[in-house]
Formats: C-alpha cells, structure tokens, sequence
C-alpha cells in the first residue's frame, strides 16, 4: 500500500522530469540548428533603440535575427551572452571595467582597448570600435534649484548635507557608482532613496528629491531643464557605447553579421543618440520606427521589420502569459500535490518539504530569475521554472493543510470499513481535502499570471513587455495594452477556478444555504 | 447460555496512551452469536477495548484472537471484511451521498451491480430507510436516519461481527426510543454477534445477552443484569446500578 502511493508520486514527478526533459530538447534542437543571430539590450531605451538598429541592419543584410530586447540588468544580459543565450548586445566600456569584469587583475582604465580586448576575448566574447558617443554618468540637478544653492560641479554639493538624492537602484550598488562617488568627494548626504531611473525624472520635477543620477545622453536632460553637475574630479569612468558580440557568431551566424555590426562603428554621436533617445521617449514614437528612421538617414537603409497591429500584439502577448501561467502551474500541480500527501504523510519529511518550499517563497522574483540565467539561459524556460518554484508553496502547504484536517474519526472509519491506504487516501482524504487544494491551486494561479509580467526581464515575453517598456517610454497606453489584459487574466482565472470547483468539489462538501 | 467456542478473545492485553494506561491487562470473550455489552462511566476503558478488538490500535501487552488465531496486521486484511463498525455519530462520509456510503467497500472490493443494488434494497427494508434517503449527502439527514446509514454500511458485506461505540449517544430521546426498538429487532433477526459500547444501564439490559461491567481500566464483572443486580461484584457495581435506577424512578414519578 506504501508502496503504490509512492509509486504515485514517483510518475507524478517523472512525468515532471519528462515535461523538463521536452522543453530542454527543444532548447538544444534549436541551439544546434541555429543560424540566427540573436541580439539582446538591457530594458533602457536607449540599449533598446540600439539592439533595434543593429537588429535591422542585419535584418536588411540578409541576416535573420532574433530579438531579445528589454532584459533586466547588465549582469543578466552579461550572463546571458556568456552562457550562449544571446549573441549580441550593446555595452559600455565604462560598466565593463568597473562592473563586469571588476577585480579582475590588471583592470585598467576603460579607454585601454587593448587590455578590454584580451580581456573580453579569453570569455569567448568579442567588442566593435566605439558607436561614438560617452554615455556617462552625471549627477543632474534643476537648473533653478542649482542656481538657488550655487551648484556648478560635485564638490560644491559637500556644502549641502540636507540634499535629498534620488538613485537607481542599480548606481546605487555599482562601484563606479554612488558608493564610489561618495568617497572620491567625501559627500555627507544621508537621505538617500533607491528608485527607477525613470521614475526619479519624475520625482525631481516634482521636487520630492534634489538630485539623480543621469545619462548623458538622456533627453530628460533637455526635457526638464536639468543641469548636470561638472565632475572636477574625473571620477566617472568613460562609458563609450560599443556592441558586444560572441566570438562564435562569424562561424556560425556568418562572416556579413560581424561585418554588418562594424557598419556602426562611430556613426552614432552623443547629439544623435539623445535625439533619438528623445524621439522615443517624449515623442512616443515606437522604438522601432526610430531605429528605422536613423537608419535611413545614414544608410540609406530601408529597414525591415515585422510590422504587426497593437490587438495582435496584445493577443500574442496574452499567448505568451497564458503559456508561462499554464505549464508553470500544471507542472506545480503534478509535483506540488504529491509532495503536500508526502509532506501530510511524513511528519519529519512533511516538515522539511514546508520550509523548503517556504524559503523559496522568500526569494526575491528577480533575485531567483537571475540565478536561472547560467541554468536555463534566457526566454520562456527559465520564467516557467521560477513560476513553478512559488506556485509550490500554495498548493503543498494547501494540501498538507487539506489532508492533515481530515478528521480522524472519519480516518478510523475508512480503516475500519477494510479500506487499504491507497485508497483511503483516493477515495476519502483527497477528495474531502479538495475544497482546500483547489482553492491552493487558484491563488498559485492568480499569483502567476501577475508574477509571470516580470517574465519579460529575462526574455520571456508576455504582458510584461508592453507594460516595461511603457514604463520605460513614459506611454500610458502602451502600459495599460499590458496591465488591462494582466488584470482581466487575473479575473478569469479566477472565475474558471470557480467553475472547476463546481465539477470537483463533491456536492456534499459545498456551501449550501441552510435549510 | 452454553455457547460454542467465542468468536474474539482479549487475552491479557493491556494498552498506554502516552503514560496513561487505558486498559489494565484484561482478558475477554465475545460470545459467537451473541450480543456483548461493554457497560461502564467515561474513561473506563470500553472504547479502547473496543478499538482492540477492531484491529484500530494495537495493543501493548497480550493478544487479540479471532477464531482462536492472532490478530495482526496481515490476518486484519482478510478479517476486517467480517466486522461491521457504527460510530457515535455515524462515521458517515461527507462528500459521498448515503448511498455511496453503504456501497463504498462493495465497490472497492468490485460487486456486480445487480448484487450491490440487490443487497442495498435488502439492507434499507431492514433499517427502513426510503430509497429517496440513502440519494442525499449526510448533511441532508436527520441524526436518526444518520444512524440507519451507518447501519447499513456496516452490514453491506454480511459481516459475523458488528461493533457499535454508543450508537444512539448523539440521538434525542424520542429518536432514540425508536430506533433502540428497530435495533434490538434487526440483532435478533440476523442472529450476529455483536458488541456494543454504551454508559446506559438501560440499554444495555435491552440489548445485551452478556453485560460486561468496567471501571478505570478493567472489568469489574460479567454476566446478566440479574447477576449486576443481586450478585455485585463490589461496592462499585451496586453504586453503578443505583445511580442509574434512581434516575429511572424520578422519570416514572
């Protein structure tokens, strides 16, 4: 009797091996046969107009490129290009001597190109020339608000400790970032707050913070009437904007990928990348198009790109979030189920399986997405298994909960009757524990199809995708084509689960009205 | 009442819940054929011996026989088919209709149809429950047809020993009565043997051939209600009968 249920469990967590199995043949199907060059940008406009004149360019080679734009951080694009996921992606020298490959002996200044090249190269990675503009970091201020207080570069801010700064998240961590700045200057503010860099914009203008870190190639800049404070101590690295590519792209993707890559080598100046950089983001046009219109003005290219219709978009996207919801939560089911019997089962075990599904819980969803990265790569795979992962803790610890309330006058009852334990649990305690898993399995659900947005860091796709990039582009619409979607997906997973609970919860276990 | 040999046996076994002895080593026959009452105040020890003799917990010390061979866990599959068990309230399963109830081990041990429905309609004419009872859930009876159910499912497999824990315990008085009279009839129509727990003295005198008197763990005395009456075993017996006499008398005046 033990062992049928374990047997149970055993093809409940083969068929999980067989459903991992499947999707990782494909990966390598794919991997094998592919002739595609894949270009990735981190989720700021400006990485993402770039990866989108790159990928027309090739496209208009003859090169077939598949895109992966919007990915979330420069260690996650880093690692992806690294492990194989992604082929080409455009980078800056600056972060890459600071932050990538910081601490590595000999790390010497970012416009060393020769010590970079080596460097880059025992990776398996390859650098074009610079594009052509300095993409660096500056401290911006409101120019009424610099003039106030007689700001004109960074030292004089040592005389302002009650400044409230503004940084995001990911200069408030990096070397060449705050923490470095701090020191070189000697800064004694201490009201400092992490926030989007986008957002930020918006927090100066409403003059909730004094200062931000910006690029010197974002329009802001102009849009806000910003003053960005002068560096006189030279501690911002350069952040020469180049494109990144692996070596391996020549063999396999061809010799006119990399040739077409070098066609942008110093093409692109600071004017022009802030005008672009502008076109997107205040003017609201698609990135897209301002890729193709920078294109054809100093190319002469007529770029081409799939053109498609915001509602088949939006459908597709819809596709893309239901798949990553379902097979997640399927494959939680198959193996979340099992182990909550196992865990109601098995007290010591029991107590073990709780926790564990309970830390992963605490993972923060982006801390876990990024630990997929050298696991899984980038795309859809890896966003499935972080789904997986916190969809466990519901359903096992409903489970548990559901079987583990099943009284044990009712217990004694069914064991008296001559029943054999397998079937004590088939007949009896699972189906008086199905109100309770079923309900365990609904929030998992509702859960995914919010957390499944946060898919689109990595490369998955899905509803997340318009509503990143709408937040990136300040475009409301382009927000909502996401979150109006995500939230009706919320309703209707809600409203199916319902439904199911009228054809599996057994009649006498529903609430009636009382008679 | 000279019997055959006894259907089950308590033979020294003794049982501990956590430090506390539930039942001091006692030895006890159930008589084949027969009803057995086990009789006495809360926490005597009639329940666990009851739970004994159903396989439910394994004793610490002795031997439960059946038919003369140890009960242990592998006789327990082939036996448990042969002991039909009523619970206190019933026992029923919720998310099952009362019918589902009844046939559920008939199905799991695959009856035909025509045989389920055939005994099914047998089992209902004994314990007179209506056909339009045994399709609703166990929420939608009353606590008396509740009981019938459990009957029911008790006797599916035409088992040799039916065991009862204070079956109408949870039952109001009328109810009760009604029932109590149903019982004692179908026991005498199917000639099984039978073991019922209960704390009244009234009861068991109706329903019992041997009364089998405990107190704190183990039993005090055996035989008729005539033997608990004029032959007491102790002081305890003679208190035990007078309490429940007196509550008798007030009721009649």
């Amino acid at each position: 009797m033990k062992g049928r249920r374990l047997r149970s469990m055993g093809v409940a967590s083969a068929g999980f091996a067989a459903a991992l199995a499947l999707v990782a043949a494909r990966g390598d199907a794919r991997a094998a046969a592919d002739e595609k060059l894949r270009v990735a940008s981190k989720a700021f406009t400006e990485s993402v107009i770039l990866a989108e004149i790159v990928s027309q360019l090739e496209r208009s080679a003859g090169v077939q490129v598949e895109q992966r734009t919007g990915l979330g951080g420069s260690r996650l694009v880093w690692d992806a290009l690294v492990s194989g996921a992604v082929d080409v992606y455009p980078e800056y020298t600056g972060t890459l001597v600071d932050e990538i490959l910081g601490g590595e002996p000999g790390a010497s200044e970012p416009h060393d190109r020769a010590w970079l090249v080596r460097a880059l190269a025992a990776r398996g990675v390859g650098m074009t020339e610079p594009l052509g503009f300095n993409n660096t970091y500056a401290l911006g201020v409101r120019a009424a608000r610099a003039r106030d207080l007689g700001l004109r570069r960074l030292s004089d801010l040592r005389a302002h400790a009650e400044l409230r700064f503004g940084f995001s998240n990911e200069f408030m961590s990096r070397h060449d970032g705050w923490p470095g700045l701090r020191q070189r200057y000697g800064l004694p503010q201490t009201k400092i707050r992490g926030l989007d860099h986008e957002l930020a914009y918006r927090a100066l203008a409403g003059g909730d913070i004094d200062a931000t870190d910006v690029y010197t190639t974002d329009p802001e800049i102009r849009r806000d009437a910003l003053v960005p404070l002068q560096d006189d101590l030279e501690f911002f690295r350069r952040y020469d904007a180049v494109l990144l590519y692996r070596l391996d792209v020549e063999a396999r993707v061809g010799p006119e990928a990399l040739a077409t890559l070098r066609r942008l080598q110093g093409r692109i100046d600071a004017r022009t990348m802030m005008a672009l950089n502008a076109r997107a983001q205040l003017d609201h046009v698609p990135q897209a198009d301002v890729a193709a219109g920078f294109l054809r003005e100093a190319f002469g290219a007529v770029a081409t790109r799939a053109a498609s219709s915001a509602p088949r978009m939006i459908l597709a996207r819809v596709g893309e979030h239901l798949a990553l919801v379902g097979v997640s939560l399927l494959v939680a089911i198959l193996c979340g189920v099992p182990l909550g019997i196992l865990a109601a089962k098995r007290r010591r075990v029991g107590q073990i399986v709780l926790a564990a599904v309970g830390v992963i819980q605490t993972l923060p969803t982006l801390a876990l997405l990024v630990f997929m990265i050298p696991l899984f790569g980038i795309g859809a795979f890896p966003a499935v298994v972080a789904l997986f992962l916190y969809s466990l803790l519901p359903i096992v610890r409903n489970t548990h909960a559901g079987l583990v309330g099943v009284s044990g006058a009712l217990r004694e009852s069914a064991e008296a009757l001559g029943l054999p334990r397998g079937a004590v649990l088939r007949l009896i305690e699972l189906p008086l524990a199905s109100p309770l898993i079923l309900a365990g399995i609904k929030s998992a659900a509702v859960i995914n199809v919010g957390t499944a947005t946060l898919g689109a860091l990595i490369g998955a796709g899905g509803l997340g995708q318009p509503i990143f990039t709408g937040i990136r582009l300040d475009d409301v619409g382009l927000i909502l084509q996401g979150a109006i979607p995500a939230s009706l997906l919320a309703l209707a997973v809600q409203g199916a689960f319902e439904l199911v609970e009228r054809f599996v919860v057994p009649r006498g276990l529903r609430a009636r009205p009382t008679r | 009442m000279s019997d055959g040999p006894p259907i089950l046996q308590l033979v020294s076994v003794s049982k501990r819940f956590g430090g506390v002895e539930a039942l001091g080593e006692t030895s006890l026959d159930v008589a084949t054929a027969r009803t057995t009452v086990l009789l006495g105040p809360s926490g005597c020890g009639k329940t666990t011996a009851l739970r004994l003799m159903l396989g439910l917990v394994r004793p610490d010390a002795g031997q439960v026989l059946f038919r003369g061979a140890p009960l242990d866990q592998e006789a327990l599959r082939e036996v448990r088919p042969q002991m039909g068990y009523v619970v206190q309230d019933g026992g029923l399963f919720p998310h099952l209709t009362a019918l589902d109830n009844v046939r559920l081990m008939a199905r799991h041990l695959r009856w035909a149809e025509a045989r389920m429905r055939a005994r099914v309609v047998e089992l209902a004419a004994l314990v007179r429950l209506s056909e339009d009872a045994l399709a609703r859930s166990p929420s939608e009876l009353s606590g008396g047809q509740r009981q019938r159910v459990a009957l029911m499912r008790a006797l599916m497999l035409d088992p040799e020993l039916l065991f009862l824990d204070e079956p109408l315990g949870a039952l109001d008085p009328l109810v009760r009565a009604d029932l109590q009279d149903d019982l004692v009839g179908i026991f005498r129509r199917l000639g099984k043997s039978v073991v019922l727990v209960t704390h009244d003295l009234a009861e068991a005198a109706l329903f019992g051939d041997v009364l089998v008197l405990m107190q704190d763990g183990h039993v005090v005395q055996r035989g008729a209600l005539d033997d608990l009456v004029t032959r007491p075993a102790s002081p305890f017996v003679t208190r035990f009968v007078r309490a429940q006499r007196r509550l008798d008398v007030d009721v009649k005046a």
